[in-house]
């Protein structure tokens, strides 16, 4: 088969006029970073945070109407959760492709496709953290006189909380890290680099700093949204 | 912080699971009136539960009626009626993720109190229940369970409502502690004189905590509805008197303390052991034996003799 | 224009179905060859991390081992880590099968350890009372109270890395990924007909993977 990458001939210099250490394509070229940071990385590190927070926000969404409906009438949970399943397992670049005839090479497509994947954990983490709250707390709700909006807003959610940030937590992880995939439909995120260093006869600089970012960001992601679950569930540190 | 009590009123009432070949609660009528506190006791599944929450809905009555001050239960807002009834249960049922004084403040919260309203009030309820009022920024997860049964009694209190409906409160709490969270419930009814309804399938419990006792039997009926003295001593039906046992002569002289009995009048003498006069009979009885003595000294609170018991003059 | 787009999608998906008919050879060697690199890895990951995640959680240590290295997992991008293995080691299977490993291992080893760390502490403790030895309470206790966890863990690593072998062609993994990422040489319907193949792969071995999942989640609530 043809292969994608284009083997090994003599290394072409990636960028124009490039410094010597971006000629010789060693491990690492500082200058070329100080050079393409700004024209390179940065956008591809903006507009990648943009893909994750746009799909995160519409996963969460999405899965805390289906968590609500799957709550409250059990006959749904069975379906919709089996359908967030069948999403999250088709491969990330498969749907990609599958989503194309659709809404053709565009951002629309790379959000569906990063949405679909959220809303396995999310509704899975939701409607676990909702049937997990202690039936005592519930008896005790309702004999106090708490309505039932009351008791959903008072009682119900606060303590399905920790379960749903835990699952925010495993959701962004993941969607960072899926989103580099986006690149296959739109020029777009932190794949981009990825995908021009391997086309520019892996250019190992380019390569080795948008995948660091791209963890980092996960890292980052996933400590920041673990000290605001601390933050906003005190008791559950008691 | 004297309460308006309410008179508790059950009218025939029913309560019939569907698929369920047997009411639960088959025509309770029973009076409770205001002030006292009525003990439902008997085997499990004997509908005591069910009778409970029939009062403030959780369960709906079949037929039959419920009168709160002479307002029927059907008659009233379900909510505005909860809200008005303190509500104790065995599991306590304390809300995670509030603090103690958030929980204590869940009903006054709802109709409208100030945060400094109900930081005053649980400092003085923190008090009235025995637990020092720092414990109001504590969460649940950071109490024992002795604790937690004290701030959910205080929660249930916080509304000042006139009617009190416990379920098991202690039964999941060990002897010691329960023991001694009844001592202090009795102490805190004394001044505060609601209307309570209270559930366990302990007879010692209920002959301790009531002013009245209701023994219902499978099936949910009435067996019997007396002062704690006479289910003991004259039980209605053979049913009765196996429920509160064999011993229930012995269980008897727990109803009354060394200081209700006439004592002889005693010299001082040397080497008998002393016990207080606010000892139930059955404890002094205990005691006595126990201790290989056949007499003992009876002293007041300040340690003054009040004369000489002995366990002829317990059983008499 | 919406009625369009409709012909056209309809259209593509069934020049797909077609063109999986006219290349039934190509579309099952190619098959092949992804479930042998998925397989292979998902063998090597299992051989490694479930050892280690039985052994973990019976001894109650490495909590910290254990959640690090799932959110690890989740944080590394497949196609990072083939771009570092194209740097390092060249093109080739081995360079894929390590990255397949490297993600297939987190979703074992953290269900393993949990299952085994979880299990009932009074029916451990009853088995050591009998009498039985460390090696019989991980065997015939632990792991079996156990099983429905770390299942499910195997069908998460196996959907990971199917996924992710499907994007190794960008190394030259060969299999499906190769037709899904070259709509030069192979059109817009083989890329679909690729994708919706390696979809098929996924979900059946997920589907597998639930049914076995259901089998031993029944067998040990029936012993509870
Ligand atoms: N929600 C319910 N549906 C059907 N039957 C019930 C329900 N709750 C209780 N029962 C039955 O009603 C009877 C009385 O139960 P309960 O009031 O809980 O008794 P107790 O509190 O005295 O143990 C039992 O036979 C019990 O099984
Ligand atoms: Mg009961």
């Amino acid at each position: 088969m043809i292969p994608v990458l284009g083997g090994s001939g003599p290394v072409i210099p990636s960028f124009g006029s490039g410094s010597s250490c971006e000629q010789n394509n060693g491990w690492w070229c500082t200058d070329w970073l100080r050079e393409h940071w700004g024209d390179t990385l940065q956008p591809a590190l903006v507009q990648h945070i943009e893909l994750v927070a746009i799909a995160i926000a519409a996963g969460f969404l999405i899965a805390s109407v289906l968590a609500i409906a799957g709550f409250r009438y059990r006959l749904l949970d069975v379906p919709v959760g089996g359908f967030a399943d069948f999403l999250y397992t088709i491969p990330s670049i498969a749907l990609f492709q599958l989503l194309v005839p659709f809404t053709g090479l565009t951002v629309l497509t790379v959000e569906i496709a990063l949405t679909s994947y959220t809303l396995f954990v999310l509704y899975r983490n939701m409607v676990a953290g909702l049937r997990g709250v202690p039936e005592d707390a519930l008896e005790a709700a309702r004999g106090m006189g708490l309505t039932r909006v009351q008791t959903f807003f008072r009682v119900e959610l606060p303590l399905a909380s920790p379960a749903v940030l835990a699952g925010l937590r495993i959701a962004t992880v993941s969607t960072v890290s899926i989103a580099t995939v986006a690149a296959f439909v739109v020029p777009k995120g932190l794949g981009e680099p990825i995908f021009i260093g391997l086309d520019q006869n892996l250019f190992k600089t380019e390569i080795l700093a948008a995948g660091g970012l791209a963890i980092l960001l996960a890292l980052a992601a996933d400590v920041a949204l673990a000290w605001f679950a601390r933050a906003v569930t005190p008791w559950s540190r008691a | 912080m004297a309460t308006q009590a309410a008179e508790l009123v059950f009218d025939e009432a029913t309560k019939q699971y569907p698929d369920r070949p047997e009411p639960a609660v088959d025509r309770l009528s029973l009076t409770v009136p205001a002030g006292e506190i009525c003990v439902l006791v008997g085997p499990s599944g004997g509908g005591k539960t069910t009778a409970l929450k029939l009062v403030n809905r959780l369960i709906p009555l079949t037929s039959g009626d419920i009168r709160i001050d002479g307002r029927s239960i059907n008659d009233q807002d379900v909510t505005e009626l909860r809200r008005s009834i303190g509500y104790v249960i065995q599991q306590v049922g304390l809300f995670p993720h509030m603090t103690v004084e958030a929980n204590i403040g869940t009903v006054p919260r709802l109709y409208g109190r100030s945060r400094q309203w109900i930081r005053e009030r649980t400092a003085e309820l923190l008090e009235l229940v025995g637990l020092d009022p720092s414990y109001a920024k504590r969460y649940p997860a950071q109490l024992s369970g002795g604790q937690r049964q004290r701030v959910g009694l205080a929660r249930a209190l916080a509304a000042n409502p006139p009617l009190m409906l416990m379920d098991e409160p202690y039964s999941a709490i060990d002897p010691i502690v329960r023991a001694r969270l009844q001592d202090e419930f009795l102490r805190l009814q004394r001044e505060l004189r609601k209307t309570v309804l209270f559930v366990t399938h302990d007879i010692d419990e209920a002959i301790k905590v009531g002013d009245r006792i209701a023994i219902l039997r499978e099936g949910g009926r009435l067996a019997q509805y007396d002062t704690p003295e006479n289910i003991l001593l004259k039980p209605a039906d053979e049913f009765v008197a196996q429920f509160v046992g064999a011993d229930r002569a012995l269980k008897a002289l727990s109803l009354r303390t060394l200081g209700q009995i006439s004592l002889r009048p005693g010299t001082w003498l040397d080497g008998l052991p002393q016990i207080d006069a606010s000892t139930n009979l059955r404890d002094a009885l205990g005691f006595l034996l126990a201790g290989g003595s056949d007499r003992a000294i009876v002293v007041d609170d300040d340690g003054n003799p009040l004369g000489t018991v002995t366990p002829e003059d317990i059983v008499r | 224009m919406s009625v369009l787009a409709d012909q056209f999608t309809a259209h593509t998906f069934v020049d797909a179905f077609r063109f999986i008919g006219d290349n039934a050879s190509l579309m099952l060697s190619k098959t092949g060859q992804t479930c042998e690199l998925a397989f292979a890895a998902l063998g090597i990951a299992l051989a490694l991390a479930l050892p280690l995640g039985l052994w973990l959680g019976h001894r109650h240590r490495g909590l910290f081992l254990a959640l690090g290295v799932s959110t690890l997992g989740r944080a590394l991008p497949i196609i990072v880590l083939i771009a570092f293995g194209l740097t390092v080691l060249g093109v080739g299977f081995w360079n894929n099968t390590a990255a397949l490993v490297v993600l297939g291992i987190p979703p074992i080893l953290t269900n393993a350890y949990f299952a085994v760390d979880g299990a009932d502490r009074d029916a451990v403790e009853a088995a050591r009372g009998m009498g039985l030895t460390e090696r019989q309470v991980l065997l015939r206790i632990e792991l079996p109270l156990g099983l429905p966890l770390i299942v499910a863990g195997v069908r998460i690593s196996a959907v990971f890395v199917i996924a992710s072998a499907t994007i190794a062609a960008i190394a030259g993994g060969g299999g499906l990924g190769d037709i899904i990422v070259n709509q030069a040489s192979y059109g817009l319907a083989g890329v679909i007909a690729g994708s919706l193949c390696v979809s098929a792969v996924a979900l059946l071995t997920a589907l597998a993977l639930g049914l076995v999942h259901r089998a031993v989640s029944r067998s040990t609530t029936a012993r509870a």
